[in-house]
């Protein structure tokens, strides 16, 4: 697919000595710890395929230690992957020179970091054009737009503060302003929240929100928060071990997991805020009446109640204008009490038959 | 001194049997090496000879370098060019100095400690150098400042962009490193023979010798401030698509800044403390009075110019060290002031003359030494009856065992020592120095010199454990100590030979004092960081097993801090040597002496230039016996005088 915004085939990153060796040879197919035993090389990022397509938000999801830094890092080659391949707009960036890399990364894509990595002995608004100045933007340009993207992101009146003299919300919202600063169109953000508070964590979160509504770049975003995924993630990429398990809608991952292991990062997600009505809509019985109000597949759960409530008759599932089922008070109230209580045996097994049938 | 139970020594399981062998073997070599002596007492002594064929051998090299100074193209396209560049650089140094009168130079020292940290410094710096006019040393002191500065200066032209290399690349660290490791553990005069060789004595000499002394805190903490940058913020300038040279010039070398300056605070006080050395190959400056007086035994005198060091010393260590600190964020205020100060300095240079006005000098030589006489004279009968226990009941024993001993018996004790402590490794190459320096010929003198140092150590570390013990376990203490420690370790090294040599006059065990007050800051300060670090929770679950303070000292404390203890041990003895060399400067004699002869008279420089080849050996013998079995214990080991 020529139109994505980022395309990686196949990448791979094995950390440490001849590393390139185990691609493709049967040490690849051997678990972390074993290949660590053999070969004494870790195996970050194993055999990643995944399309972002422009101004989508893709998600990259984790346990500690899955790879996902390392997989965000190979894609500007901060780390340099061992195989495999990235396209961004079309380019291949494992093709570039270190020229060519250097300009991808002043002008097109940018990233956001965990630990903010914020120049100390810089005043905030220097720190923003840093990215510019180091295009060489003459001065007073520089800080022109230096000054806009500040007040973007909610930090007029700073631009003079030192980055320790700034909370950490506001520290991660110069980094933010710096990634934004040289206009990219992919912005690359490492679990940029998770070393602020929740309270903040949330502000930041709508932040982004707001700005990708306002700037719509594409951007991959990297977090071990589930609901940090679900907020912001039109798809997300489930990682395990280097490797990602799956990939899809919040929905589908909440509806379909692809395995237990997703099965339990999904489990405490109460259901019918993710499910749409299409999950849990079945064929009519044969004496059910159809002329109850109507309903679109993607209506989630827990707004159909209200018109469930003002109805007694089973609310009709549409899509594209067809009937694609009927759900009535019983369905909805299953699918809310299932969601509620969370996490008994029965709830997957359930889940996993209704994607079955859908 | 390490409280190590025996049985750590053997890390595998072993039989009930070969553990009671392994906790009794020491005790057994300990009584063999003392039967070996018995027995071999007198025999393979190697006594000292003026006349060893490689003294002559070294002074005809030194002859054949004399003679082919003006037509080898070594000399004449390469040393002789350093020397005339360095000495353009000292007297440009010197001119400038001179030029801009008292007046000016106290403006300009005033404006620097105002930009580094305020009225407080820039207060400071006038002081300080008003006390050096009025003590009368101000051409000196223009002198001394001129050649530390030069010294600095190349110090930090040269260091810090190997530090940078070094802090960057694995490759040029391990080169680099091991480089340090002995230049550290070199005592100062072993190179001054070399020196001299190469560039004749004078100022260029000197500041070249200063800069050797001087480079390797440059390099090691720069190093250490460029490898500690933050990882995220290097890797967030190379994502915005910065060039190597853009993340150093704007990212590194910043952020590195304010450690790097505090190596320049390093580097300066490590070239001062060479000012007193430097003057016996021919520095002009503050050394030369007080090396003078010094061999004269004229405390009054020598404590003059060693009074001028410190005060340079004292306005030179606020200025970086508050410069190290600060944050300058106010640009405009702290420019024009240092603008001020500056320009009102050098405008009154005119108006007041530029030489320091001699109605305001005061003299204190004369009331100095009747302070001198009066100790002296009062004090006798303990300073006198310290010196002979001393003397007849430790120097003199210790002395006569290491001197009669047959040198391979020597040598195989220190081997068994050095291994138990520190390894295999470190007892083969503790036991090859000492094999070098028998065959270097200077074996009594180094035996000799062993002695002062053996002592020296011993109280030395002794004491510091004491006072660092104290220290962890008393904050009270710990608050009384502190302050009187950093005020000692401030202070340039040779400072301390000057209250030895007015409580005790010249000889052996003023250099033992001097290194003792050189020292014992130094280990005390370890001892006590040591036990403090011991885990706050182990402590914790010791007492509430009831175990009582002196077995949680000694069960816990002691053994948990084993490597700490033995840093401060490593420390405690190399700086010991240090001084004891110096002390050749007050009638220490030994190896130091046979340098100090080797510069001023012609036929004895042989001997001087391989003494001070001994001198290293002996350096890295005692360093490796103490290193621990872990290796290099600490990469940022302080200095070494
Ligand atoms: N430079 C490196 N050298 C060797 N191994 C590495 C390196 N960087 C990462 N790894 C290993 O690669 C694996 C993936 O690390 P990565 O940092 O990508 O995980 P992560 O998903 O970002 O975890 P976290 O949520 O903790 O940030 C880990 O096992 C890690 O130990
Ligand atoms: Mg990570």
């Amino acid at each position: 697919m020529g139109t994505a915004a980022i395309e990686v085939r196949g990448l791979w990153k094995i950390f440490g000595p001849k590393a390139d060796r185990i691609i493709g040879s049967p040490d690849a197919e051997l678990d972390s710890a074993a290949l660590r035993a053999k070969t004494g090389c870790t195996a970050a990022v194993r055999d990643v395929s995944f399309e972002v397509r422009p101004g989508e938000v893709f998600v990259v999801m984790g346990l500690s230690g899955s790879g996902k830094s390392t997989l965000v890092r190979c894609l500007t080659r901060l780390i340099e992957p061992t195989g495999g391949d990235i396209a961004i707009g079309g380019e291949d960036v494992r093709g570039m020179s270190a020229a060519q890399l250097r300009e991808l990364r002043r002008h097109r894509v940018s990233m956001v970091f965990q630990h903010f990595g914020l120049l100390p002995h810089r005043r905030v608004l220097d720190n923003v054009a840093y990215g510019l100045e180091i295009q060489g933007v003459a001065k007073a340009v520089r800080h022109e737009k230096a000054r806009a993207i500040l007040s973007l992101v909610g930090l007029e009146g700073h631009e003079d503060s030192y980055p320790d003299q700034l909370s950490g919300g506001m520290q991660q919202r110069v980094g933010l302003a710096r990634a934004l600063a040289v206009d990219p169109e992919v912005l690359l953000f490492d679990e940029p929240f998770s070393a602020l508070d929740p309270l903040i964590r949330r502000d930041m979160q709508a932040e982004v929100v707001r700005l990708h509504r306002e700037v719509g770049k594409t951007m991959v975003f990297i977090t071990h928060d589930l609901s940090e995924a679900l907020k912001l993630g039109e798809r997300i990429a489930i990682m395990r071990n280097g490797s990602i398990v799956q990939v899809g809608t919040p929905e589908e991952l909440v509806g379909a997991p692809a395995d237990d292991y997703v099965a339990d990062f999904v489990r405490d997600v109460p259901k019918s805020h993710v499910l749409s009505l299409r999950w849990i809509s079945r064929q009519p019985d044969t004496d059910e009446p159809l002329d109850g109000p109507e309903l679109p597949a993607d209506t989630v759960i827990h707004d159909a109640i209200p018109a469930a409530m003002a109805s007694a008759r089973p609310i009709r599932v549409v899509a594209d204008g067809e009937l694609v089922g009927v759900v009535d008070r019983v369905d909805l109230l299953g699918a809310v009490r299932l969601g509620e209580a969370g996490g008994d045996p029965e709830h997957a097994a359930l889940a996993g038959s209704t994607a079955e049938e859908a | 001194m390490v409280a190590a139970p025996a049985d750590m020594a053997s890390p595998v399981p072993v039989t009930a049997r070969a553990q009671r062998f392994v906790r009794w073997l020491p005790a057994a070599v300990a009584v063999l090496v003392v039967a070996l002596y018995v027995v071999f007492k007198n025999t393979a002594v190697l006594p000292h000879d003026d006349d060893a064929s490689l003294f002559h051998w070294v002074n005809d090299a030194r002859d054949w370098v004399d003679e082919n100074r003006n037509t080898s193209p070594f000399f004449l396209f390469f040393v002789n060019y350093v020397r005339l560049g360095v000495a353009e650089l000292f007297t440009l140094f010197q001119t400038a100095l001179t030029a801009l009168g008292w007046p000016g130079l106290v403006g300009v020292a005033a404006g620097l400690g105002w930009l580094a940290g305020g009225w407080r410094i820039a207060a400071v710096s006038v002081a300080a150098f008003a006390g050096i006019g009025v003590l009368g040393l101000w051409d000196a002191s223009v002198d001394t400042l001129a050649l530390t500065l030069s010294a600095v200066l190349l110090s930090l032209v040269i260091g810090i962009p190997i530090g940078v290399l070094a802090g960057r690349s694995p490759s040029v660290r391990r080169i680099v490193s091991p480089v340090l490791d002995v230049m550290q553990i070199m005592p100062t005069f072993s190179y001054l023979s070399p020196v001299v060789l190469l560039f004749l004595i004078g100022p260029a000499s000197a500041t070249i010798a200063t800069m050797i002394y001087a480079i390797p805190p440059a390099i090691r903490i720069t190093a250490l401030a460029i490898e500690r940058v933050s990882p995220t913020v290097v890797e967030a300038s190379e994502s915005l698509g910065a060039t190597r040279w853009q993340t150093m010039r704007k990212v590194r070398l910043p952020m590195a800044l304010n450690t790097i300056t505090l190596g320049v605070n390093q580097t300066i006080a490590a070239a001062l403390s060479m000012v007193p050395l430097v003057a016996l190959i021919a520095a002009p400056g503050l050394g030369v009075d007080l090396i003078r007086a010094l061999a004269r035994v004229n405390v009054g005198a020598a404590l003059v110019p060693g009074i001028g060091i410190v005060l340079i010393a004292i306005v030179l260590d606020r200025i970086t060290r508050s410069a190290a600190v600060s944050r300058v964020r106010s640009r405009i205020v702290s420019w024009s002031g240092f603008a001020v100060l500056v320009v009102a300095g050098v405008a009154l240079t005119p108006v007041l003359a530029p030489e320091f006005p001699e109605q305001w000098e005061i003299q204190i030589v004369r009331p100095i030494n009747d302070v001198v006489n009066w100790i002296e004279g009062n004090w006798y009968g303990f300073t006198g009856f310290l010196n002979d226990t001393v003397a007849y009941g430790l120097l003199n024993p210790l002395q006569d065992v290491l001197t009669t001993a047959p040198w391979w018996l020597i040598t195989l004790a220190v081997l068994a020592f050095a291994w138990r402590i520190s390894g295999l490794r470190a007892g083969l190459i503790a036991a090859g120095c000492l094999v070098a320096i028998a065959a270097l010929s200077l074996w009594e003198h180094s035996m000799e010199t062993l002695t002062i140092v053996v002592v020296a150590a011993v109280i030395t570390i002794l004491a510091g454990a004491l006072l660092g013990i104290g220290a962890a376990r008393s904050r009270w203490f710990a608050a009384v100590l502190r302050p009187v420690l950093d005020a000692a370790q401030t202070m340039p090294s040779f400072s301390y030979l000057l209250p030895a040599v007015a409580l005790f006059g010249n000889g052996r065990f003023t250099a033992i004092i001097a290194s003792f007050i050189y020292a014992v800051p130094v280990v005390a300060r370890l001892v006590e960081d040591g036990l403090r670090a011991v885990p706050g929770t182990v402590l914790e679950a010791a007492r509430s097993a009831g175990s009582t303070d002196r077995q949680l000292l000694w069960k816990v404390q002691l053994p948990m801090a084993r490597s700490s203890l033995l840093l401060a041990a490593n420390q405690g003895i190399v700086m010991t040597l240090a001084m004891v060399v110096i002390g050749a400067l007050v009638g220490a004699g030994a190896l130091g002496y046979d340098v100090v002869a080797g510069i001023s008279q012609q036929e004895d420089y042989g001997k001087g230039l391989v003494a001070g080849v001994a001198l290293v050996l002996l350096g890295i013998m005692l360093d490796r016996i103490t290193q621990g079995a872990s290796g290099r214990l600490n990469p940022e080991k302080k200095r070494i005088a």
